[in-house]
């Protein structure tokens, strides 16, 4: 991702993005890409799934950092929406059984 | 510390977004505009619109197959009327927070179509400016400025966070 972009205000807090419940088996992951910007996508983690800053801004650079950040799971219909939104948005996310 | 320069996205008290383009720029990205949607009313199978249209089940080709017939026609259809909303309101002094909405993805838009033409990277390095591509770069450049701008105008208005179970 490229800057300009706000510090984040905390990253070193444990992260725990990859469990999912047991009847959840679907998750949605985002992707490292050079273009979309970090405020943007923090913005769009906020917008699309109603977190707060501090939660988006971890994920975000999550995925600047590590390539990609697992940032929603659930049942393969609301995954699917949550793709096309994150799509709709320009975002690289795809989805796949977490396995 | 003061300010440079005047934001030129701004929420306004009565709950609007002040639009303070000068004109050339607003010129500009009248013509952007228009070159995206015939860009995309021509293809989207097109490597650099594929960026538009990214692919959902990158594990499994088929479920992806099934869904592109279902969301790319409504992913273009979305996509059509943010250039129709920026369009429309490229001479105005004033948006609702739809029509910056629309700013929003149209901007963002153009500058994944015009990255993924200029393959930009990460430590995309300064670029000469005898470079035939440097214009196009400028233009790149001042798309994230504007974008940036209208990220943290909406950032004003987002509603209190849910957050709901991971």
């Amino acid at each position: 991702m490229a800057g300009p972009s706000v510090a984040p205000v905390e990253v070193d807090e444990p992260v725990d993005d990859t469990r999912t419940e047991p009847d959840a088996p679907w998750i949605v992951l985002v992707w490292n890409d050079p273009i979309n910007l970090m405020s943007y996508v923090a913005f769009v983690l906020q917008k699309l799934f109603g977190y707060p800053k501090d939660k988006a801004d971890r994920l975000m650079m999550q995925v600047h950092t590590e390539g990609r950040a697992v940032v929603a799971n659930g049942p393969r219909e609301t995954c699917e929406l949550h793709v096309f939104r994150l799509h709709e948005h320009g975002l690289w996310a795809t989805m796949q059984h977490d396995t | 510390m003061s300010r440079r320069f005047r934001r030129r996205i701004s929420r306004t008290r009565r709950g609007t977004y002040a639009l303070r383009l000068p004109g050339p720029e607003r010129e500009l990205l009248a013509n952007l505009v228009g070159q995206l949607r015939e860009l995309l009313e021509l293809t989207t199978d097109d490597p650099i619109v594929r960026r538009l249209f990214p692919t959902a089940y990158h594990e499994d080709p088929n479920r992806d197959r099934e869904y592109q017939q279902l969301a790319r026609d409504d992913l273009l259809e979305r996509r059509l009327a943010a250039l129709d909303t920026v369009e429309a309101t490229a001479t105005a002094g004033e948006l609702d927070e739809e029509q910056l909405s629309g700013w929003l993805t149209a901007l963002n838009d153009l500058r994944l179509v015009l990255g993924t033409r200029l393959d930009v990277s990460e430590e995309s390095a300064a670029i000469d400016e005898d470079d035939p591509d440097a214009p196009a770069m400028a233009v790149y450049g001042y798309l994230g400025f504007l974008l940036d701008e209208v990220v943290s105008a909406l950032a004003e208005d987002l509603p209190p966070p849910t957050e709901p179970e991971m």
